[in-house]
């Protein structure tokens, strides 16, 4: 054995570093090739011929004038879906491309393949449908109404989830000294990645196809494609290709399939690419949801009952609907103690765009409704807002919403008082600018303040059994170590390669890391979804690692001719007691890799109860608080973000950097939803598919943030992780709008705040409703 | 049903070095789309919007591209982009150079061109209300002939002006500035946004004249003629072009009534009619007031020797 160093050095890019992330310089210098560059030699490229309607019956479809185009290769209708013509990652309710009806618009009816997009396009325009139109289904209210048309025929309640607890579950009425009311609102949120729906399926030797796309999970993604072309599983391989954002929005099918079929019809390879305006009616979006709240409190600011209908508008299928649903119900307390609660959550089926997953997954729209209710108790106990919340908030050992005791740190109170203790920033502009700098001088100007927590499950909940595969190879080559780790976790641009990279190096001891994507052959990651990844796959590769480590040392011992001596992997050697350096480990290794894999779960959840929505559904729950402040051009209605101040607790900072970033850009995006970002649907049709007026924040609307990171580690999580991606979404909204209501004293009880709310011009009939009642949902659609 | 559309031709795209062959490609054709920046007409190409059988592009016409002074004003070449118009022309021309500066992105104003907007006549458009409050002149040209229509006259509803299908806007004149001159735009966000309603104004001292100009709270940008009389009434009668003395604030209040009175506004995704009447009103109260105030505090400087 050659002679090696005495003592070993930290491996640099462990857990707890900043790694850098490969793919960086790359998307900074535009060199990084996303699913919309895939190109293939002899490449045909695919378009989607949809439905103009919401809602109409399909009475006839003319294939002939399309395929008649010089240039055009294949015209496709749901006759050419060899398999089965319907798909969905939960309910299996929506077809690859419409039979008789059309239920949203923007719905595929056809597809078809060209030498060239243009040619594509224009014999898209050629297939003739002929519709007869059927008044939408464009009410979540009203979709519940008995005498409503139902868009499929189960009808249209597609989940309920009532919550009981305290005296709602013993029958008993719920009173309290002090009770406040309110009716909350949030509208239709895009994920509006910048990378649309795209990706390139090549057809194999085999009768297969092979497919390169954006996607968030490629296993589900998988078994629908499987299902869908009819091809036995092994025939038919999904790759994960360069994905331009994620946010939930590809969690379903968008043109894997289609592509597919195209490319096992013609025979060549086929790129699909949505133009923007398609990609809006692309994927799912975030449910607008109508939410009734009542507050029961004793005189000194104690929570004693909830009481809480909300109606979340599910559009045209299910989607992840029902999952989001049960986020809704075992959020809807937010961190707090309440005894006694009354709560039902219904998504319902309309001719409306469909919903689904999009970061934070109900919990921000609940998160708007209790903190908007925080809010109004405080100001009717004459309280500070925040003492309120800290009075009430949840600890470790207190019960959320749907029973469970939480077992992990739960420093909510400690959150709200770091956000609360950061300096207030001076003033805005010398000149009271605002926007374009055009509109004020200072005139109209002022200040406001809000506060939000908020919290959510990471991970999958209500007993699925979630997991993740990783593969751990060690090998020796030139005198070097290094390890290469294989999942097929999707990197969306949140980091996670990187990660796994930093838990080898940290179970290993070795610098140099290799991650390589594993396909739809490999185990599945789970989904990028549900700030699960970092938990998830990263318990995979350290669980892997370990069994690799277990390894190696076994055979440093039996090299060594002393077992037990090898007790552990440090600076690319095999050191023992007291950290003692025993030999390289390269030498160790010798030509002979060794690799383990790993599938790994998380600790079991479980149902939830179907009467009482309670259970132990959820592993981890992640907190996050917002302080927002703003200032607002009273009389024009608008805002400007001043600064937003964050404490979130994240167990432990893998990759404090990556960290900074979900942070930033989550709060960001909630910030998105209380003041701009809105998918604005009238008669079921979309007004506004486009950046031009579909809004998200540039550079000018973000404010200073400051960041004030906890790492309180959960005992039951690797390394103590806690998800991180969602939280900073979840209560910015919720703290924007307070900080605007504070500016202005209006109730604003929706958003995105529009600026005719904020200047006062919308009538915002702050009326109290009527109590809302069990199996009683808010029916019309007119603001009460 | 679509069935029976014919089958789509190609485009051709003319890329003419001198403006008489653009004239004579713009009479050859009917239908000939003109094309300086492309931030407007290549949308609506790339979206299917729009289908011309030919597309002139004018960006190789060197006249076209140039600014130069006139007798009492600025002769603006159709295609000079806004990033020259903030540039260069911020002294002679403040009004339309802080219109410019509101104008989209970096990357939208280095291509983006007033002959442009004149040319899609957007009631959003951020150069046309200042156009109006300057009085300024769109000059027109075609194998035919040229002409000059004062821009109040140049617009005829949403996206359509007086321009007949086989002229090119040539350049736009506009007065240089002998007074402050301010545009103000709200907008839903920080940058890059439509407005949702904007309002111009600038002080012609010379001609006691108040000129004024409204964005996206009508079909076409439109003028507000009876604050612009009502406004010039009453600095006359009090004598404040001479004193310069300050504008009561009724003033100043009825001004934004009487340009809220002159929109004609939609209720759209950008913002509600409602709001547009009421934030056209605030806009032109507060700019008013600024340019009064600059107005005023300009006497204070004049003549203060620099020592």
């Amino acid at each position: 054995m050659t002679a090696y160093a005495p003592h070993t050095r930290r491996v640099p890019g462990a857990v707890g570093d900043s790694a850098p992330r490969p793919d960086g310089p790359l998307k900074v210098r535009g060199a990084f090739a996303y699913s919309s560059d895939l190109e293939a030699e002899d490449m045909l490229w695919g378009t989607t011929l949809r439905s103009p309607h919401a809602h109409a019956r399909i009475l006839a479809v003319d294939t002939s004038a399309a395929l008649a185009l010089p240039g055009v290769r294949a015209v496709l209708t749901h006759r050419d879906v060899p398999g089965r013509n319907l798909h969905g990652s939960m309910v299996v309710d929506q077809p690859v491309l419409a039979v008789d009806t059309v239920r949203y618009e923007g719905e595929p009816v056809a597809v078809v393949a060209a030498e060239d997009p243009e040619t594509a396009r224009r014999a898209a325009e050629l297939v003739g449908v002929a519709y007869e139109v059927l008044a939408p289904v464009t009410d979540a209210g009203a979709a519940l109404a008995p005498d409503s048309p139902a868009v499929h025929p189960g009808g249209n309640l597609l989940r309920h989830v009532p919550l009981r607890r305290g005296r709602a579950a013993r029958g008993e009425p719920l009173t309290a000294d002090v009770v406040v009311r309110g009716v909350y609102e949030v509208g239709m949120q895009d994920q509006a990645f910048l990378g649309p729906e795209s990706g390139l399926a090549v057809p194999g030797p085999d009768g297969g196809v092979s497919l390169h796309v954006a996607t968030q999970w490629l296993h589900v993604d998988h078994d629908q494609v499987v299902a869908a072309l009819g091809l036995p599983r092994e025939k038919v391989r999904l790759h994960l290709a360069g994905v331009g954002g994620a946010f939930g929005a590809r969690e379903d099918l968008s043109m894997h399939a289609h592509a597919c079929l195209l490319a096992l019809r013609t025979g060549r390879p086929v790129k699909m690419c949505y133009t923007r305006s398609e990609s809006f009616v692309g994927h799912v979006h975030r449910h607008p949801a109508k939410m009734a709240y009542e507050h029961g409190a004793t005189r000194d600011g104690r929570l004693v009952y909830v009481r809480a209908s909300i109606v979340l508008d599910g559009g045209a299928y299910s989607s992840s609907s029902p999952a989001v649903a049960g986020t809704v119900a075992t959020c809807s307390l937010g961190p707090y103690e309440v005894p006694d609660a009354e709560v039902d959550v219904r998504v319902v089926y309309t001719n409306n765009p469909p919903c689904g997953a999009m970061r934070g997954f109900g919990a921000v729209q609940a998160c708007f409704g209790y903190e908007s209710q925080m809010d109004r108790l405080a100001r009717e106990l004459g309280m500070d807002p925040v003492e309120l919340r800290i009075r009430n908030a949840v600890a470790e050992g207190s019960a959320v919403a749907n029973g469970q005791v939480l077992d992990h740190p739960a420093p909510v109170a400690e959150l709200l008082r770091r956000v609360r203790e950061r300096p207030m920033p001076g003033p805005s502009l010398p000149q009271g600018g605002h926007l374009t700098g055009t509109t004020s001088r200072g005139e109209s100007v002022v200040r406001g303040v809000g506060y939000a927590v908020g919290f959510k499950n990471v991970g999958f909940v209500e007993g699925f059994d979630d997991y993740s595969t990783a593969r751990v190879r060690l090998e020796a080559g030139g005198g070097q170590v290094r390890a290469v780790v294989t999942s097929a976790a999707a990197e969306v641009g949140q980091g996670v390669v990187t990660v796994q990279a930093q838990i080898a190096r940290t179970e290993l001891g070795v610098e140099q890391v290799t991650v390589e994507p594993g396909d739809s052959a490999f185990g599945s990651a789970g989904p990028s979804s549900s700030s699960r990844q970092t938990y998830v796959t990263g318990g995979a590769v350290k669980a892997a690692a370990e069994a690799v480590r277990a390894r190696v040392l076994e055979r440093a011992d039996r090299l060594l001719g002393r077992p037990g001596s090898a007790t552990g992997l440090s600076g690319e050697a095999v050191t023992g007691a007291g950290g003692k350096v025993l030999c390289k480990l390269a030498d160790v290794l010798g030509d002979e890799a060794v690799e383990e894999t790993v599938e790994w779960h998380h600790r079991p959840t479980f149902p939830l109860d179907p009467e009482t929505g309670q259970g132990d559904s959820v592993f981890q729950f992640a907190f996050a608080a917002h302080r927002a402040v703003v200032d607002v051009d009273t009389e024009l209605g608008l805002v400007r973000t001043v600064e937003i101040a964050t404490a979130q607790d994240v167990g432990k900072a893998v990759n404090p950097q990556a960290l900074l970033g979900q942070i930033h850009g989550g709060t960001v995006q909630g910030l998105g939803l209380a003041l701009m970002e809105e998918i604005r649907v009238e008669g079921g049709l979309m007004q506004n598919p486009s950046f031009a007026d579909y809004l998200i924040p540039t550079v000018h609307d973000v404010p200073a943030m400051h960041v004030d990171v906890l790492e309180l580690a959960d005992p039951h999580a690797p390394y103590g992780v806690r998800g991180v991606g969602e939280p900073p979404n979840i209560s910015s909204p919720a703290a924007v709008a307070a900080a605007v209501r504070d500016a202005t004293g209006l109730p604003l009880p929706r958003i995105p705040l529009r600026p005719e709310d904020v200047a006062g011009l919308t009538g915002t009939d702050d009326a109290l409703p009527e109590p809302a009642t069990a199996g009683a949902p808010p029916t019309g659609g007119d603001p009460p | 049903m679509s069935a029976e559309t014919e089958t789509p031709r190609p485009m051709d795209f003319l890329l003419p070095e001198r403006l008489d062959e653009a004239l004579e490609a713009m009479a050859a054709r009917a239908g000939t789309v003109p094309v300086a920046g492309g931030t407007d007409v290549m949308v609506r190409l790339g979206t299917g919007h729009e289908r011309p059988a030919a597309a002139v592009d004018l960006t190789r016409i060197v006249c076209l591209s140039r600014w130069e002074r006139t007798a009492g004003g600025i002769r603006l070449g159709a295609t000079v982009p806004y990033t020259r118009i903030a540039g260069e022309l911020a002294a002679p021309l403040p009004g339309l150079a802080a219109a410019a500066r509101t104008v989209g992105s970096r990357q939208i104003r280095n291509r983006g061109t007033v002959g442009g907007a004149l040319g899609t006549a957007s009631p959003t458009g951020d150069v046309h209300p200042m156009l109006l409050a300057c009085g300024a002149e769109v000059e027109l040209v075609s194998v035919r002939g040229a002409r000059r229509v004062p821009v109040r006259d140049f617009y005829t509803g949403p996206g359509r002006t007086v321009r007949a299908p086989d002229e090119l806007i040539r350049a736009v004149r506009v007065p240089e500035a002998e007074g402050p001159q301010a545009y103000a735009k709200a907008g839903r966000r920080g940058a890059v946004v439509m407005a949702t309603c904007s309002f111009a104004v600038a002080l012609w001292p010379s001609r006691a004249w108040v000129g004024t100009g409204i964005g996206s709270a009508a079909p076409v940008p439109r003028p507000a003629p009876e604050a612009e009389q009502f406004v010039a009434r009453e600095l006359g009668e009090l004598r404040l072009w001479q004193t310069r003395g300050p504008l009561p604030d009724d003033v100043l209040a009825r001004f934004g009534e009487l340009a809220a009175a002159a929109t004609a506004p939609a209720d759209d995704v950008r913002g509600s009619s409602a709001y547009r009447r009421h934030a056209v009103a605030v806009l032109a109260r507060r700019t008013l007031g600024r340019v009064w105030d600059d107005y005023r505090a300009h006497r204070r400087t004049e003549g203060e020797p620099c020592t």
